[in-house]
């Protein structure tokens, strides 16, 4: 099997991601959606880490599941005081700035 | 699991039988989590999904030679953040079930298309690109993976590394900012409490107790007023506000039809076999 | 010398200024301030024609430069002043005639309280007038010409408490617009033709320049002279300015206004000479004119409208005149004083009927009225004579020589022109010979009015009767004392030049055909209306006679053709610019907003929406991405 493979699995991972985040109107799911993204890129990284043969892109990927951590923890406390403002966790909702 | 780790470790360009093996059952398994993800009605499923495709995603890691990633992969992603999506979720309410369908116009399908599009041309990218060669990663972790990640993160991407240090002190801060709320009046006594509730003339005596009245006495259950109907003050602000009350007024009456039922059919089994023939061809109607 | 001419306008300008900003203070003398300067700018004239009759036919020319009006560039207009033999018979004519106007108004206007006002007015015109045939150059011109409508206007709309008065003030203002703006439109064209607008160098230019441009120049010149000459088709206001007071209307006649459409012409010789199709249309004009005129004349009861006719139609023969070329001008001017003469005369004649008639102007009761205003009657009855060319009289001379001129023509135009001429002198003839009949002779037919007032006809008092007395000598001797020996034509013939053509047939028979169609209409008149009693109700006539009381229907021709058409024109030229152009603008706002409503629409306010926007442009990005690599 050719290793390229991952990076197959990981396009499809991604784009599954990103249309849930653009089906889904639950905050909570759309965060889940963008992490599920964001693990494809990392595997992807991985992947072309053994291409390369040298260590980057793991040290990339380890970098960016530091800042999804930084990230979950910031937007999780968004969709808190988005609830307990609104009592909703609709990304629709929060519609107020249309016409 | 240590065979496999051995294997990886001696990882080069080619593949193990083993491998693909693993590769096409765990990326089913994958693709069906992250499906799932988006498709379950309720977070807290999505959540569980999100997870198992995550423990996936370690061991492929593993399998590809990044085993410090494969291992964090569990412990903060699996571990830490699918833990904290599971904290908001029981927050916000585990039972709300989303509805799927869709508010915005053409939103679905124009999603449908894009993510197709965009699918089929990141599938078409890596194909066009000329991937071939795979080096391995036997000469990269010949001293560990662990010790080759520190030597990278701790000269060639220090200042990476610090900054992201400092970029999660700062989301932590952040957090605790965004949900915390300052007490801007003295809290209020018990005293004042009951005078202003006296001078509000509403709900002088404690609030009912869940359960009175009802079958059950679990705090989502209304308790029974005398003419049978719920009582909405005896359940808490919270599941009131989730509208997750169990309505329990009408079980006991249906319980009590259901009896009498019962009754009727036994009384009527032993008054006369004809009468019951004619029943059971009038339940069959 | 050269320095009197601009005195020659400065007098009556004066005496306008003074009378018009003069206020109350001048009512009682104002109206001989305004003779007063009327009669020195008469003295100035004189004085110029004396020092003029001293000097050789070549060096009679005087000019006066006053100042650069609009030096721009090589373009020069100046204020300067051109005396020849031509603008001397003009301001003698109109100086002179105006002058017995004013001092028959002093009468006429004697219980009228804004008469300071009115003399006022007089004297603009005749400073308006005077410009007119004085300028050296065509802008100038028209500055005069501007001048004499806008005192035509004033003048005709005098009494302007009567809305008749103020309509037919307007009405002389709007047609004679008209014609003002067939003037500028030849003033541009000249000067896109030659550079100027100085007679001198455009009358030398006028011999080179291309016969289509001149031809136009020409025709928009006959339109000015139309407007102000009031000649087929813009003749239509004349009629209606009877509604100003009797001596306005034997100024506009005789001395002022209609003649400056002849003056324009026979001016501008050099351009007519050189464009042959403009001059016929000019004499088809002519003759045309002088028959409506002519039957318009014979139709009307109101005395002054008859004779408004009558000038109509005897305009016409100058223009017909001038039309001829150089076999006509001479004749063009001559008929144009002597007309001024026996015109003004039968005006103020009129004017003195009225004066004793409780201004009533409907010759139908009148009648029998030599006995009661000898002097008038003795006036009235030597001007008829002279219109009708009784031989020995002012008309007799000058109109016979147009009649000739015209056969002189040549060919088969001349005959038409000539027989027009005739059959014209035969209606005026019938037509004036009516409203004699119908004024003097006859049994009286005045009635009291609503009032219970029996007129009292008597004559009128001598400030009145001294101008008919001395317009009457004119009007029997001017003829003669022109025409023995050639003097007019001698006097004349260095600016306008003359040739005698190839008369058909002699003089002697010309003059002959003329008398005998002469003393036919004058025998159909007194069939008519001397043997016959004249009914005080007017009879309902043939259909020929209700046109021409509708004045051969011109005000309906106008108004169904021009004010209907322009009318319907302008209604659909506003549904072009409401439909088409307000279409266009407003279609692209409201397309513009339209476009702007569905992109609003992309600004739904949910996040979802932006997603999609982003995910679509990153797959556009990579697709290109990949294309430019496949390329």
């Amino acid at each position: 099997m050719n290793p390229v493979n991952y990076l197959y699995l990981a396009a499809l991972l991604f784009t599954i991601g990103a249309t849930g985040v653009l089906i889904r109107r639950n905050a909570i799911v759309v965060f889940m959606c963008v992490e599920l993204m964001l693990n494809a890129c990392n595997l992807a990284f991985v992947t072309f880490s053994r291409m390369h043969g040298n260590l980057d892109g793991q040290v990339i990927a380890f970098f960016t599941m530091v800042v999804a951590a930084a990230e979950v923890v910031v937007g999780l406390a968004i969709i808190v005081s988005l609830f307990r403002s609104r009592h909703s966790a609709s990304v629709d909702d929060a519609s107020l700035m249309k016409l | 699991m240590s065979a496999q780790l051995a294997a990886a470790a001696t990882l080069s360009a080619g593949t193990s039988t083993g491998e693909a093996f693993q590769f096409w059952v765990l990326g089913t398994v994958a693709v069906a989590g992250a499906l799932c993800t988006v498709f379950m009605r309720r977070a807290v499923h999505s959540a569980l999904c999100l997870a198992g495709t995550m423990i996936v995603l370690a061991v492929f890691y593993l399998a590809n030679g990044a085993y410090f990633l494969g291992v964090v992969q569990i412990i903060v992603y699996t571990g830490a953040i699918m833990m904290l999506f599971l904290f908001v979720v029981m927050l916000v309410g585990v039972t709300a079930a989303d509805s799927l369908k869709e508010t915005i116009k053409g939103q679905r399908w124009l999603a449908l298309v894009c993510g197709l599009g965009f699918g089929v041309l990141l599938v078409a990218g890596i194909g066009n690109a000329s991937l071939k060669e795979f080096t391995g990663l036997g000469q990269a972790n010949a001293n560990g993976n662990v010790q080759g990640l520190a030597a990278l993160i701790f000269t060639k991407y220090v200042f990476a590394f610090e900054i992201t240090g400092a970029l999660l002190i700062t989301a932590a801060v952040g957090a605790m900012v965004l949900t915390h709320r300052e007490r801007t009046e003295r809290a209020k006594t018990q005293r004042e409490l009951s005078e202003e509730r006296v001078r509000d003339g509403r709900q002088l005596p404690p609030l009912p107790a869940p359960g009175v009245y009802a079958r059950h006495n679990a705090v989502d259950v209304a308790g029974l007023l005398p003419d049978g109907t719920p009582a909405e003050l005896s359940v808490m602000q919270t599941l009131r506000q989730r509208g997750q009350i169990r309505d329990v007024s009408a079980e006991s009456i249906n319980d009590l039809k259901a009896l009498e039922q019962r009754s009727e059919d036994r009384l009527e089994r032993s008054n006369s076999g004809s009468g019951k023939g004619s029943n059971s061809g009038e339940a069959s109607k | 010398m050269d320095n009197l001419i601009a005195l020659l306008v400065a007098a009556p300008l004066l005496g306008a200024a003074v009378l018009l900003c003069g206020g109350r203070r001048l009512d009682a003398v104002g109206h001989w301030i305004g003779t007063a300067l009327a009669a020195s700018s008469f003295v100035i004239g004189v004085v110029l024609f004396a020092d003029m009759l001293g000097k050789n036919a070549e060096h009679r020319t005087l000019t006066q430069f006053l100042y650069s009006w609009i030096p721009v560039g090589g373009f020069q207009a100046d204020v300067a002043f051109q005396l020849d033999q031509l603008s001397m018979t003009f301001v003698l004519l109109i100086t002179g005639v105006g002058s017995l106007i004013h001092v028959y108004s002093i009468g006429y206007m004697e219980h009228d309280e804004r008469r300071r006002r009115f003399f006022g007015y007089l004297n603009l015109f005749l400073a308006a007038m005077l410009l007119l045939v004085l300028a050296d150059n065509y802008l100038l011109l028209y500055v005069g010409w501007e001048g004499v409508g806008l005192a035509s206007y004033l003048l005709i709309g005098f009494w302007q408490h009567k809305p008749s008065a103020a309509t037919a003030a307007k009405k002389a203002f709007l047609v004679n617009r008209v014609g003002d703006m067939g003037l500028s439109i030849a003033i541009m064209l000249m000067f896109t033709t030659f550079g100027t607008f100085t007679f001198g160098p455009v009358f030398e230019a006028a011999g080179g320049a291309s016969e289509g441009k001149l031809t136009a120049i020409a025709l928009m010149l006959l339109l000015a002279a139309c407007g102000k000459s009031a000649q087929v088709p813009l003749q239509s206001w004349l009629g209606d300015a009877m509604e100003g007071p009797t001596p306005v209307s034997a100024l506009i006649h005789a001395a002022t206004m209609v003649t400056a459409g002849v003056y324009l012409i026979v001016r501008s010789a050099d351009i007519f000479n050189a464009a042959p199709d403009a001059q016929l249309v000019v004499t088809v004009v002519g003759a045309v004119t002088l028959l409506f005129g002519a039957i318009v004349g014979c139709a009307k009861d109101d005395i002054k409208k008859a004779l408004a006719g009558s000038t109509m139609s005897q305009i016409g023969y100058m223009i017909l005149a001038a039309g001829l070329g150089p076999i006509g001008y001479v004749f063009a001017i001559m008929h144009l004083v002597t007309h001024g003469f026996f015109k003004a005369g039968l005006f103020l004649g009129a004017g003195s009927v009225m004066h004793g008639m409780n201004d009533e102007v409907d010759m139908r009761k009148y009648g029998g009225l030599r006995t009661y205003m000898p002097i008038t009657f003795v006036t009235f009855g030597l001007g008829y004579l002279a219109i009708i060319g009784f031989p020995g009289l002012s008309g007799f001379f000058s109109k016979d020589k147009i009649i000739e001129a015209a056969f002189a023509k040549g060919g088969t135009e001349g005959w038409i022109l000539g027989g027009v001429a005739l059959l014209g002198a035969a209606i005026t003839a019938f037509y004036m010979t009516r409203v004699m009949l119908m004024t003097f002779f006859g049994e009286k037919r005045w009635q009291p009015d609503e009032n219970g007032h029996e007129p009292h006809p008597h004559e009128s008092p001598k400030v009145m009767t001294i101008p008919m007395i001395v317009l009457a000598f004119g009007s029997v001797f001017a003829g003669g004392f022109f025409s023995i020996g050639d003097r007019f034509l001698n006097w004349l013939e260095p600016v306008t030049g003359h040739s005698h053509g190839n008369p058909p047939v002699s003089a002697l028979t010309v003059t002959l055909s003329t008398m005998v169609v002469l003393v036919i209409g004058v025998a159909a008149a007194y069939a008519q209306y001397g043997r016959r009693p004249v009914p005080v109700v007017a009879p309902r006539g043939s259909l020929l006679t209700r046109a021409a009381r509708r004045d051969l229907l011109q005000d309906d021709f106008n108004h169904v053709v021009l004010v209907r058409g322009g009318e319907h024109l302008t209604r659909s030229l506003v549904y072009v610019d409401h439909t088409l152009v307000d279409g266009v603008v407003n279609g692209t706002a409201a397309s513009m907003g339209g476009l702007s409503g569905r992109l609003r629409k992309l600004q739904n306010g949910y996040a979802r929406s932006y997603a999609v926007s982003m995910f679509g442009g990153a797959a556009i990005l990579i697709a290109a991405t990949l294309l430019m690599r496949a390329v």
